[in-house]
């Protein structure tokens, strides 16, 4: 039975509230979501990507992920306008609201090419064959004889054509073609799919009409900003708002108590004093005007340099043992021509997209209407129906462009705290974060320490690897008392490593969360792919070997895992972008003086990326000079979105690298702004090179993320080839190397 | 306080608090919200315009500056940004798009300070402006590309 289905004009006014005289299309795809928060899907069809050809041959397609720079509006109009042989200036993509009848809309995990790109082609080579069908009849000719190309049908006998526009009235009553008929395009025939599409969106961008959260204005919206506890789960003791409301423009104070989420889902708001006014700046310059007094509660003694030690200290101990261990370490070492040690650290991070957290909300009694940047617009609308009490059809989330969202804008906390205010002053209203607020009071990407034992036999291989790992889960967000890092986040890079090794033991050490912990783009990739590929590096200089090959050595023979997922790991595709980059890079060349180069391989949702990194040492500051990376995640969509990815993940990685680091004292967030959470700017950025292994008959793995954690080993592994100094800490300014 | 101010050719009236900076004016009182609030303290580069044709971060300047002066924000138009624009379809430059703006006028003030800038140039003169997605090679790229393009457009 074919998974797409055509949808009825009445159904298309009930879910779209627009009438149509096209073909609408419809497909349902499954999702990955994860577990952690509870699917709102029930079990009933529901379409969940569409299409619509309109009389004048218009294709719009209604993405239902967020635009928050990976491209997917470029990505899926290449697919359909390909299976279709539409001219895709004429398609346009319409963002979808939050709502379960698009199925999954949560947009990380790198997965939205990898979930719908097949079923978008296979309703794109559907309208195909229904529009082909209603030439055929008009012609009275076989379907064999025609052919689509470039927005028409062609009679391949007489050459006549018909404008798609023009068929379809005719192939709207068309039967869709069962499944089993559906023939997608082969590699060789792509038109758009795999090549380069520029991004649809490009005249918005370059004009300034880009309608991102913080642009949306309605009529008699206020504009709020909320003083939150510097504490994490700080409540307010009492508060003076006389000076806030002398501020020019601004209107009210009112306070915001805390939303606590139920165990499990959800991630409610901190609360705090909200200032609202009639302009973003004046409730900013009120919020500054506030005297609060906090009661700061448990999270007060809160001090991540303690936080650090202690870690360290858990991980020099026994841990729980982590399934996947096995032979036997302990052997291993007794019996090793050489065992080493390291321990290594990654600070807390936050993800400072350049639009900062911000949601409009206008609460009317027993409807919501909402207006935010969101990652995942249906954990919004849920969280909504769920502390506002309101039937959850009552409820509209539109989703804006947004202005970055690395992982933040996973989290609806900001819509929940406007929808509170709105209902509170009974007027629509815009919450915006400052900047500093978006520093001071995330959830945060989890620091973490891990300790290393990796032993090395008389012929030079790795024959024992013992790694402990304490870090903050995510999990403790929707948990309490999740005290260890979990299941799914072990499968990042530490239970499911890409290296051949006889004796491992991977064991858990306790780490609690003070502050809120989430996702930052890559998520526990990065811990794993600095610490492996830094080990890696340190064991190879151990075993007097070079870099590649011992790393080519330690990937081991081509072999094929299979996991529950249908993306099994293929440890030679995994060779191969190491080979790749090597290549790339020149390895093994002589480099200049004051020169150092390093490299790093990662298997991350589902993509090969290896890494060659040289830097300069000059002064004891590190340059990154050039950037080598090579990708193999398939079939390739958008090849030149794909390069800007991986460009833009290298220097996302250098961010975090060079300068990433949050800390606490008594509680508190220390850093502020852009001045001391500093980003890579063009002046630091190197040459970046990027290579996409064609692998087009594989599926399509991710894009987004799998470049970020392969640069900060690869820089620590240049700067000791270049001067003999190990960084086993990040970020680089905390050494005085930058 | 009542003021006039001039943009994009346009004159626009405002009633709006004195401390305000500029940034403020023209996004929410007069509703240009091309020009983006990316920091709040001219680090980022986000809400960058030419007053005068002079690169002010907007977010940072007092409206009085820009009273009786001539600003442009990416919602207008001038020849380098013009070329600029072209420059930056070609190179595909933008992710996310937010930054864009800002990095848009901060090229054009550079194009019409230095008309063929070296690297060296492009460097010294965008790097305050931040681009989290990371298109800062797109961003040199095109720089280069609009100063080719008008040197054939020229010729």
């Amino acid at each position: 039975m074919s998974n797409i289905q055509k949808i009825s004009r009445r159904d298309f006014v009930k879910i779209f509230g627009v009438t149509s005289t096209g073909i609408i299309l419809g497909c349902n795809i499954s999702s990955d979501k994860k577990s952690f928060i509870p699917s709102s899907n029930g079990k009933t069809f529901s379409p969940n990507v569409f299409i619509e050809i309109q009389k004048d041959g218009k294709i719009t397609l209604i993405s239902s992920r967020s635009e928050m720079g990976q491209g997917i509006k470029t990505s899926l109009t290449s697919a359909i306008a390909d299976e279709l042989e539409a001219d895709w200036r004429y398609v346009s993509v319409k963002q979808a609201i939050g709502h379960e009848k698009y199925g999954n809309q949560n947009t990380d995990g790198s997965r939205s090419v990898r979930t719908i790109l097949e079923p978008m082609r296979k309703m794109g080579a559907a309208a195909k064959m229904m529009l082909i069908s209603a030439a055929a009849t008009k012609w009275t000719i076989s379907v064999s004889d025609c052919k689509a190309e470039n927005h028409h049908i062609i009679n391949t006998k007489t050459h006549q054509k018909i404008f798609y526009g023009d068929l379809v009235d005719a192939a709207s009553k068309v039967e869709i073609p069962a499944d089993e008929t559906i023939k997608l395009k082969k590699v060789a025939d792509f038109k758009y799919i795999g090549k380069t599409l520029k991004s649809i969106d490009l005249t918005d961008f370059t004009h300034g009409t880009a309608k991102y959260g913080m642009d949306i204005r309605i009529p008699n919206m206020k504009f709020a900003a909320i003083a939150r506890c510097p504490v994490t789960f700080g409540t307010v003791k009492s508060f003076q708002s006389s000076d806030a409301e002398n501020v020019p423009g601004v209107e009210k104070v009112v306070q915001l108590d805390r939303i606590i989420p139920p165990v499990g889902q959800f991630f409610g708001a901190l609360g705090g004093v909200a200032v609202i006014a009639n302009n973003t700046w004046s409730a900013f310059q009120g919020k500054l005007s506030l005297n609060i007094e906090w009661n700061y509660g448990e999270n007060q003694t809160f001090d991540t340099e303690k936080f650090k030690e202690v870690l360290t200290k858990r991980v020099h101990e026994k841990g729980k043992l982590v399934p996947g261990s096995k032979g036997n370490v302990v052997k291993a070492f007794d019996n090793a021509a050489k065992v080493i040690e390291a321990t290594y650290h990654v600070p807390f991070l936050v993800h400072t997209p350049m639009e900062v957290p911000n949601a409009t909300a206008w609460f009317q009694g027993n409807k919501v209407e909402v207006w935010a940047p969101l990652q995942d617009p249906q954990t919004a609308r849920a969280e909504i129906a769920h502390f506002f009490e309101i039937p959850i059809e009552n409820i509209i989330v539109n989703v804006t462009f947004l202005g970055g969202g690395f992982g933040r804008k996973s989290k609806s906390d900001f819509v929940v705290e406007a929808v509170a205010l709105s209902k509170k002053i009974n007027a629509p209203v815009q919450v915006v974060w400052t900047r500093e607020d978006d520093v001071k009071n995330s959830f945060y990407h989890a620091t973490s320490v891990q300790y290393l034992k990796g032993s090395i036999d008389k012929n030079g291989s790795v024959s024992g690897w013992l790694q402990r790992l304490a870090m903050p889960s995510i999990v403790s967000s929707f948990k309490p008392m999740s005290d260890y890092a979990s299941g799914f986040e072990l499968n990042q890079g530490f239970t499911n490593n890409p290296y051949k090794i006889e004796n491992f033991r991977l064991e858990n050490a306790k780490a609690e969360a003070n502050l809120r912990i989430g996702w930052m783009r890559s998520v526990v990739h990065i811990h794993s792919g600095f610490a492996n590929n830094s080990f890696v590096d340190e064991l190879a200089f151990a075993a007097k070997k070079d870099p590649v090959v011992f790393h080519l050595d330690l990937i081991g023979e081509d072999r094929i895992i299979e996991g529950k997922s249908n993306y099994p790991y293929d440890s030679k595709r995994m060779k191969n972008v190491l080979h790749t980059t090597a290549k790339l890079a020149n390895w093994g060349r002589k480099l200049p003086e004051n020169h150092g180069i390093g490299i790093a391989v990662h298997y991350s949702f589902y993509s090969y990326v290896a890494t060659a990194i040289e830097v300069s040492v000059i002064n004891d500051k590190v340059k990154v000079e050039h950037i080598w990376t090579t990708i193999d995640c398939g079939l390739v969509l958008n090849k030149d979105n794909v390069i800007n990815q991986l460009e833009g993940a290298a220097i996302f990685g250098m961010s975090l690298a060079l300068f990433g680091k949050i800390t606490t004292k008594e509680g508190a967030v220390e850093q502020n702004n852009f001045y001391d959470y500093q980003m890579t700017r063009m002046k630091d950025a190197p040459k970046i090179t990027v290579k996409i292994i064609d692998n087009m008959n594989q599926l399509p793995s991710g894009v987004g993320e799998p470049g970020v954690p392969v640069i900060a080993p690869a820089i620590c592994n240049a700067i000791f080839n270049a001067i003999g100094q190990r960084v086993r800490s990040l970020p680089l300014i905390d050494h005085g190397l930058v | 306080m009542k003021a006039n101010l001039s943009i994009n050719e346009k004159n626009y009236a405002i009633d709006v608090p004195e401390a305000m900076p500029l940034l403020w004016a023209i996004r929410d009182s007069i509703g240009l919200t091309g020009t983006k609030f990316g920091c709040g303290v001219a680090q980022c580069g986000a809400c960058s315009v030419l007053v005068d044709g002079v690169l002010m971060k907007s977010c940072s300047i007092p409206i009085s500056f820009g009273i009786g002066k001539k600003i442009l924000t990416i919602e207008g138009t001038s020849e380098n940004l013009e070329f600029l624009r072209k420059a930056w379809h070609k190179e595909n430059v933008p992710q996310c798009g937010y930054c864009q703006s800002g990095q848009l006028i901060a090229a054009t003030a550079l194009l019409d300070q230095i008309s063929h800038p070296t690297d060296q140039e492009i460097d010294d003169a965008m790097s305050s402006n931040i681009c989290r997605c990371g298109t800062y090679a797109r961003i040199k790229k095109a720089i280069h590309e609009a100063v080719a393009l008008k040197n054939n457009q020229n010729e």
